[in-house]
């Protein structure tokens, strides 16, 4: 007989869900899960129920009908007899412009007024803390609203350009700033195979080539380098593959600019750079760009002193020391408060109908909404663009930062 | 502004499920208040004054509403509204009524599910442009900078003019008649367009109303007038006929003056059933056999409320034109009080 017994068979009791730590939390779990659709399933059921009483219906019929209503500033074509739908891409477009425009500027501005806050210099240093607590500090709606009221009261208008002895005049002649916005002249080809989009293709393929070029100079360079230890100079070469390609280039295709001009009502001609675009912009950028500030000085004051002096004592001067040594490691803590900083900036940019800029929120979102007074359809596609725009921007941004953060190997 | 929309979003999406058509008439008396949408500003047609009360013509119907049903002209809670955010305010139930400068269109009427109860002013889509310009008629615009306000017939109206007679334009949207202002007087726009009778009261309040006109063309018809929420009869009802009392009351010669006397019993049968001496009409819409009488004295009849607020004697200096009643040539049209 043995009197070895069997380990005692573990019966599982439904007192175990509340008294065993091993599944209590789960427990709780799952009744906070079943709530939380419960709630969720209420909502929407109350919600199609509300919405049924009063007659109406969720439906995108209406993204097909005219819209009705004019835009300013459109991409694409556009006029008022075209769908809600366009409308609203053309709203997208704008949105996106404000976003792509206001975040390379304010990562420029950013990044400057990061690096010259812990410049040595006592004044430069103190006014860049004064730029960063001054636009930190006030909030971004009310910016754009002092922008643009600055834009439209101390710019001339076009009647001041007007008549024998006009108030203003225009600059250089060739751009005409105004309060509704800034003309400026544009570059156009005259020579028939190029007057199309084509002169912009061969412009472009010559950038992308001149890249390459320059790549392929700084190889061999270092490869001589490495080989007699004498890097030779390369400027000219790299200046004569940008140049003089480009300046070939345009005489062919005969470059010529088109300058604005005061027509009627308006200054016509040249390009178009409307008041409320270059508020919201600019407003928009600046604001950031405080952030921006501070997230680059914090990455740079990361990186230890050490860094610096062994750089130093390996004789580097200090502007090579930033670029080589600080500033690479230093992207690794920028990058991701950076990214934030992105989804901030495009998702401030709907505050735009504060100044009147067609964005997504002004058309869908404003005017769509209004006149068809289809506002849950139209507040949900905003979300979904929204939403999507953000995910992609913090997508774009991930990749880039896994591709400079320390490699652990 | 926003915060309607999604407030508004939020009701209908509604944690309570309210039936549409309850009766807002309980609401007010409850309240003991009525919520009534108007203006952000607009001198004359509603703007708070200097003492910051609430004074024009649209005010007007809101007080005399409130005066037929709470007898106290005076129980208004004014709720400013933009063309964008009024119907938001009037669907979510935040407001009882919206008086505030709005046309009835069939898709508002039919669409928004919205229930117009009336017209208290006849107008239609003017231009505004500065003297120095030098121009004569809208058909000169072509190229020309135009502010509007967003969410409003005005800027569907004008898309439809200017394509309609093949000129550009660049439309400039913004929110308020008080944004307006300063970008059209900077010269930020080169036109001002909304309902004429709008233009007029916003030319007034500038330093030099003379230095602008107003171009002859009006390119729309915008019938004005207050509007509540689609399914409730009995409130609709309220107002519907409280504005037709104000209107039968000029025609019948009742004025603010007078209205003491005449409320006694006069020999015209109509007024004595308009005043409640005579029949049970305040009775059937559930209101005090008063209330006309309450809603008249508020402001006055419709012709008092229209001179004293946006008349020929004020700086506004609109004419009766269409809105004189049909007796005199015009429109106002007061079904019968029987
Ligand atoms: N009648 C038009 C336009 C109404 C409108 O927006 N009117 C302007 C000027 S007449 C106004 O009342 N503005 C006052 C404000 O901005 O609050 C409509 O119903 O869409």
């Amino acid at each position: 007989m043995s009197t070895l017994s069997d380990p005692p068979v573990e019966s599982f009791r439904p007192s175990q869900l509340i008294n065993d730590t091993r599944y209590r939390s789960y427990t709780f779990q799952v009744i906070a899960l079943i709530c939380l659709v419960g709630l969720f399933g209420y909502l929407l059921s109350n919600l199609f129920q509300n919405l049924a009483d009063a007659g109406l219906n969720i439906s995108y019929e209406f993204l097909a009908e005219p819209a009705g209503y004019d835009i300013n500033q459109r991409l694409i074509e556009y006029q008022s007899q075209s769908t809600h739908l366009r409308a609203s891409i053309v709203g997208v477009l704008n949105t996106l412009l404000v976003a792509v425009v206001g975040c390379v500027l304010a990562t420029i501005i950013g990044v400057v007024v990061g690096v010259l806050r812990l410049s040595k210099n006592w004044l430069i240093s103190k006014v860049m803390s004064i730029y960063v607590e001054i636009f930190r500090n006030v909030p971004v709606l009310i910016w754009i609203l002092i922008v643009m009221a600055v834009f439209v009261a101390v710019l001339p208008q076009p009647r001041d350009f007007r008549g024998e002895n006009a108030e203003a005049s225009m600059f250089l002649d060739l751009f005409a700033f105004t309060g509704r916005g800034f003309n400026l002249p544009m570059p156009y080809f005259t020579a028939e195979w190029a007057s199309g989009g084509t002169g912009w293709l061969v412009v472009i393929a010559l950038i992308v080539a001149a890249i390459f070029g320059t790549r392929m100079i700084g190889t061999r360079a270092t490869a001589q380098q490495e080989a007699t230890g004498v890097r030779p100079k390369t400027w000219q070469f790299t200046l004569g593959i940008w140049v003089v390609p480009m300046l070939i280039a345009f005489v062919v295709m005969g470059l010529a600019w088109e300058i604005p001009e005061l027509k009627g009502f308006n200054f016509k001609g040249g390009i178009f750079a409307r008041n409320s675009f270059i508020a919201l912009t600019l407003a928009l950028s600046i604001y950031t760009a405080a952030f921006i500030a501070e997230n680059v000085r914090a990455g740079i004051l990361a990186i230890s002193k050490g860094q610096t002096e062994a750089a130093a004592s390996l004789g580097l001067r200090p502007r090579r020391i930033m670029n080589l040594v600080i500033l690479p490691q230093a992207l690794r803590v920028i990058i991701p408060p950076l990214i934030s900083q992105y989804l901030n900036l495009t998702k401030n940019s709907s505050l735009a109908i504060a100044v009147g800029y067609m964005d997504l929120t002004g058309t869908l979102g404003g005017i769509t909404l209004n006149q068809t007074g289809r506002a849950i359809e139209c507040v949900l596609l905003l979300m979904l663009f929204y939403l999507t725009i953000s995910l992609a921007i913090s997508g774009i941004m991930n990749v880039y930062n896994n591709s400079v953060k320390l490699k652990e190997r | 502004m926003k915060k309607t929309v999604i407030l508004g979003a939020l009701t209908v999406a509604g944690l309570t499920a309210t039936a549409a058509a309850a009766a807002t008439l309980d609401d007010v008396k409850a309240r003991g208040k009525l919520n009534c949408g108007v203006t952000t500003g607009l001198v004359g047609f509603a703007a708070p004054d200097a003492n910051g009360e609430w004074d024009g013509f649209d005010v007007g119907v809101c007080r005399a509403v409130a005066a037929a049903v709470l007898g106290d002209a005076s129980a208004v809670e004014f709720v400013p509204t933009t063309g964008k955010t009024r119907f938001t305010a009037l669907a979510s139930g935040e407001i009882d009524m919206l008086a505030r400068n709005t046309t009835w269109t069939f898709s508002r009427d039919v669409d928004l599910k919205f229930e117009f109860v009336g017209i208290n002013y006849y107008d239609g889509q003017g231009f505004m442009v500065p003297k120095e310009l030098g121009v004569s008629s809208a058909k000169e615009l072509d190229g020309a900078t135009v502010c509007i306000q967003t969410g409003t017939t005005t800027e569907l109206n004008l898309a439809d003019f200017f394509r309609a007679n093949n000129i550009s334009y660049e439309p400039v949207p913004i929110e308020t008649n008080a944004e307006a202002q300063p970008l059209y007087l900077e010269g930020a726009c080169d036109v001002y367009t909304t309902d004429a009778s709008g233009l007029a009261a916003t030319r007034a309040a500038f330093e030099d109303p003379s230095a602008h006109v107003v171009l002859p063309e009006i390119i729309s018809k915008e019938p004005l007038g207050p509007l509540v929420r689609h399914g409730d009869h009995e409130w609709g009802d309220i107002v519907r006929w409280t504005l037709n009392a104000l209107i039968a009351a000029e025609e019948l010669g009742v004025t603010a003056a007078n209205i003491g006397e005449m409320s006694g019993g006069t020999d015209n049968p109509e007024i004595n059933r308009l005043l409640g001496s005579e029949g049970n009409l305040g009775e059937m819409l559930g209101l005090d056999a008063d209330w006309a009488m309450k809603a008249i004295s508020a402001g006055g009849n419709y012709a008092e409320l229209f001179e004293a607020n946006i008349g020929e004697s004020t700086a506004i200096g609109l004419s009766r034109g269409l809105n004189a009643q049909w007796t005199d040539g015009g429109l106002l049209y007061s079904p019968p009080f029987r």
